[in-house]
């Protein structure tokens, strides 16, 4: 690894860092309902909302009144995503013609979007209309990690009350995140990244006359350059920042017009983890123990900082083969060397390991480079980092719950070993806790390793796969371990965008999101009911490091014991056989 | 769950006129105010005539210009209107392949070139658009281009001098070279 990689890659952690601090503090005030410093501007904003939505911000409800609001929410806005979709051809904003979307593909976007996966069978320029990118995608960008941070808070305010039936207000924990959070924080990142070159327009693709005319695959001469262009600034800005993913441009992140510059990449780079960071040290204040809120920043921290310098130096090794081609991959000043397939020359090795790290840690899935081309061992990190969970940062709000829901695992086990009653902020953990919580841990390997195991058994699933071998294996192996998390990135040689992917991946999503995030919200409401218990000499306690390394070794055993057999046989294997 | 429903059908439609309407609309204003040339796309014009993008690379096989990276986009190379990598596993022969064929290609149009290739020059791009080449991919092509344009070596290697962008703020991404650019500014010499 050179020094300049190790010096991105800590540029990208001290920022994020630097800037969760301030934004915890404020995200605690603005879901404390104290007054902010923008709630001047907002305040009003805010309140237009509630009155034009018909919402009464003073009601709270019981869990299961808060998981209906948010399931019929999200129904919804499932079918107006779909219906966007079809009748995209006879809607306005439509410069390029594009035609009704294909219902399974419709399907699979809807769900993708709704459960903030992000998944993207499509190609964007070439599908979605201006109109569907908007009115669609972009809402549901705002409106699934809004939702993600609500279920976070109200499953904190479970762990604060004492013996009380209500966790919250769906509406205004959900208006709050966007309004307060998202809707500034895009703003700002959306105009920042026009300035370096991302396009925001409303017009038709551009065309320019190439410098050297070219030929078709077909033989006919080339000599016009289509160059599709749109409003997708503001739609990069939300979909990083929401962990989102899904990319305006069928290449994602690392199309120039999404990410022109190293500094534009530095901002997305941070952006997808930011609210994720912060939200721990959020939940730290309004715990009432700051120390809560940094111990599980630092359990994230010790396994994704590992996993990127890991990545980042197997990128940087190169392709053994191509070494033999003639080919040089040292790494100089002229040349980023390494394995530079499917990766961008303005990133070259660790700005895109780095990005592939952090996009999987947290469940964002937008790439600035192919992860399909990674070598065998770099594309396991990202890989292992999904299927960890989630937890590691994971979606914003959706992340940290799961992590919770490991913390309640930890303390239940730890508990087991000397003998005492487990408990967690002074709510003791009961049969009823640990039920929800092994369910879950549960659902998400059962749709991600059933799922695999269909998919190359059937003829339409072995059908997609592009690359021959493990390497094959292991595209529908990330495609399923995606789609259970909620990640949203690929092994894109997948040719996902069938019936048979669309419906068993929307599936998975549909798994992945809802039987984690109902739970959780049963969690809450046991919690919220339970009196506190006074700390005893007997009581763990959860901010130490013993206690995050115990954190850390539960999520680790979990992930690695579920997945490591399929590991076996696609990365691992295919890296066996490599030299 | 019929009031739950309804509900969520007012809130929908309002944080839709908000966050799906009103966000865009009011990024695209400022946008297009503030930075007009950007928000459009970077675009470059020659004699009045756009000619593609700062941000956009474009197909060049001939030996006069520098070729930029492999692109993977279809039906042709650098299709701005799909952009695509190639997806090819690091195991899987067809990316050995191509890679083979590449390195023939460049050391078939400079006879005498031996040196090892530099590895962005033959590996594709995420994007199938990528701008850039390494310095190194630039300074490997200088003798060829030469020859082919009837200009001296020294010539072409002070253009791509001029043409090395430093890492942003001297530490952020990789240094590079914009091909259009170079190969417009090689135009430009005659």
């Amino acid at each position: 690894m050179t020094a300049w990689s190790l010096a991105q890659i800590a540029l990208a952690l001290g920022m994020l860092l630097l800037a969760a601090v301030p934004l915890g503090r404020y995200m605690a005030r603005v879901y404390e309902g104290q007054p902010t410093v923008l709630g001047r501007l907002l305040g009003p904003l805010e309140r237009l909302v509630y009155r034009a939505g018909g919402i009464d911000p003073t009601r709270e409800s019981d869990w299961k009144g808060y998981t209906l609001a948010m399931l019929a929410f999200h129904l919804v806005g499932f079918a107006a995503v779909y219906l966007l979709q079809r009748l995209q051809g006879l809607l306005p904003l439509n410069p390029d013609g594009l035609g009704a979307v294909e219902p399974t593909s419709a399907f699979d976007t809807a769900v993708s979007f709704m459960t903030n996966t992000n998944w993207q069978g499509y190609g964007g320029e070439t599908t979605m209309s201006h109109l569907t990118q908007m009115l669609g995608l972009t809402v549901q960008n705002f409106a699934s990690a809004a939702a993600g941070m609500a279920i976070l808070v109200a499953l904190i305010r479970g762990l604060t009350r004492r013996t009380s039936h209500e966790i919250g207000n769906f509406w205004v924990d959900l208006v709050r995140s966007a309004v307060y959070v998202l809707l500034p924080l895009s703003i700002v990142l959306a105009l920042v990244l026009v300035s370096q070159g991302t396009v925001q327009t409303f017009r038709g693709h551009a065309t320019a006359t190439l410098l050297e005319a070219t030929r078709g695959a077909d033989g006919t001469p080339i000599a016009e350059q289509r160059i599709a262009v749109g409003p997708a600034a503001s739609q990069i800005a939300i979909k990083q920042l929401g962990t989102n993913g899904g990319g305006f441009f069928n290449a994602n992140a690392s199309h120039p017009f999404e990410n022109p510059t190293p500094l534009s990449n530095l901002l997305q780079t941070t952006a997808i983890l930011l609210i994720a960071a912060a939200l721990c040290l959020t939940f730290g204040h309004m715990v009432r123990d700051r120390r809560q809120g940094w111990a599980l920043l630092a359990a994230m921290l010790v396994v994704l900082v590992p996993a990127i310098l890991v990545a980042t130096s197997i990128e940087q090794r190169g392709n053994p083969v191509l070494a033999t081609l003639g080919v040089d991959q040292a790494p100089t000043n002229l040349q980023p060397g390494g394995n530079m397939e499917g990766k961008e020359q303005r990133f070259g090795i660790a700005s895109s390991t780095l990005w592939a790290s952090f996009t999987t840690a947290a469940s964002n899935g937008s790439v600035n480079s192919m992860h399909d081309s990674f070598t065998p061992l770099g594309g396991l990190v990202p890989l292992v980092l999904i299927q960890l969970g989630e937890v590691i940062f994971g979606g914003v709000g959706s992340g940290l719950y799961g992590m919770l829901v490991f913390v309640v695992i930890a303390v239940f086990a730890a508990g087991l070993m000397v003998g005492r009653t487990p408990e967690y902020l002074g709510k003791k953990i009961g049969p009823f806790e640990m039920k929800m919580a092994a369910l879950a841990i549960l659902a998400m390997p059962v749709a991600v390793l059933v799922g695999t195991a269909v998919a190359v058994v059937v003829s339409a699933g072995q059908a997609g796969i592009l690359n021959p071998g493990p390497h094959g294996f292991s595209e529908v192996l990330y495609a399923f371990s995606s789609a259970g998390n909620n990640n949203g990135s690929a092994f894109a040689g997948l040719g996902a965008n069938t019936p048979f992917y669309n419906l068993a991946l929307g599936v998975a999503m549909l798994i992945g999101r809802f039987l984690v995030a109902v739970p959780v919200l049963a969690l809450a409401g046991s919690l919220a009911g339970k009196k506190l218990a006074a700390a005893s000499a007997g009581t763990l306690p959860t901010h130490t490091p013993m206690f995050v390394g115990w954190l850390v070794a539960v999520v680790i055993i979990v992930g690695g014991l579920t997945f490591f057999p399929a590991l076996a046989l696609g990365p691992i294997v295919e890296h066996l056989m490599f030299r | 769950m019929l009031a739950h429903l309804r509900t969520s059908l007012r809130m929908l439609a309002v944080l839709s006129l908000l966050t799906g309407l009103a966000y865009p609309a009011f990024v695209t204003a400022v946008a297009v105010a503030v930075f007009p040339h950007r928000a459009h796309g970077s675009l470059v014009e020659r004699d009045g005539k756009v000619v593609g993008s700062e941000l956009i690379g474009q197909p060049f096989t001939g030996p006069g210009y520098f070729w930029g990276r492999p692109s993977a986009t279809v039906p042709f190379p650098y299709n701005a209107a799909a952009s695509a990598g190639t997806n090819l596993g690091p195991s899987n022969p067809a990316l050995h392949g191509a890679v083979r064929d590449r390195v023939a290609a460049l050391r078939a149009a400079d006879p005498g070139n031996d040196e090892p290739v530099p590895a962005d020059l033959v590996t594709a791009s995420a994007s199938g658009l990528d701008p850039h080449i390494s310095p190194a991919a630039a300074l490997y092509q200088v003798r060829r281009v030469a020859r082919a344009r009837g200009l001296p070596e020294a010539t072409v290697r002070e253009l791509v001098g001029l043409h090395i962008e430093d890492r942003q703020f001297g530490v952020l991404g990789e240094r590079r070279v914009n091909v259009l650019a170079l190969n417009l500014s090689l135009d430009a010499l005659r």
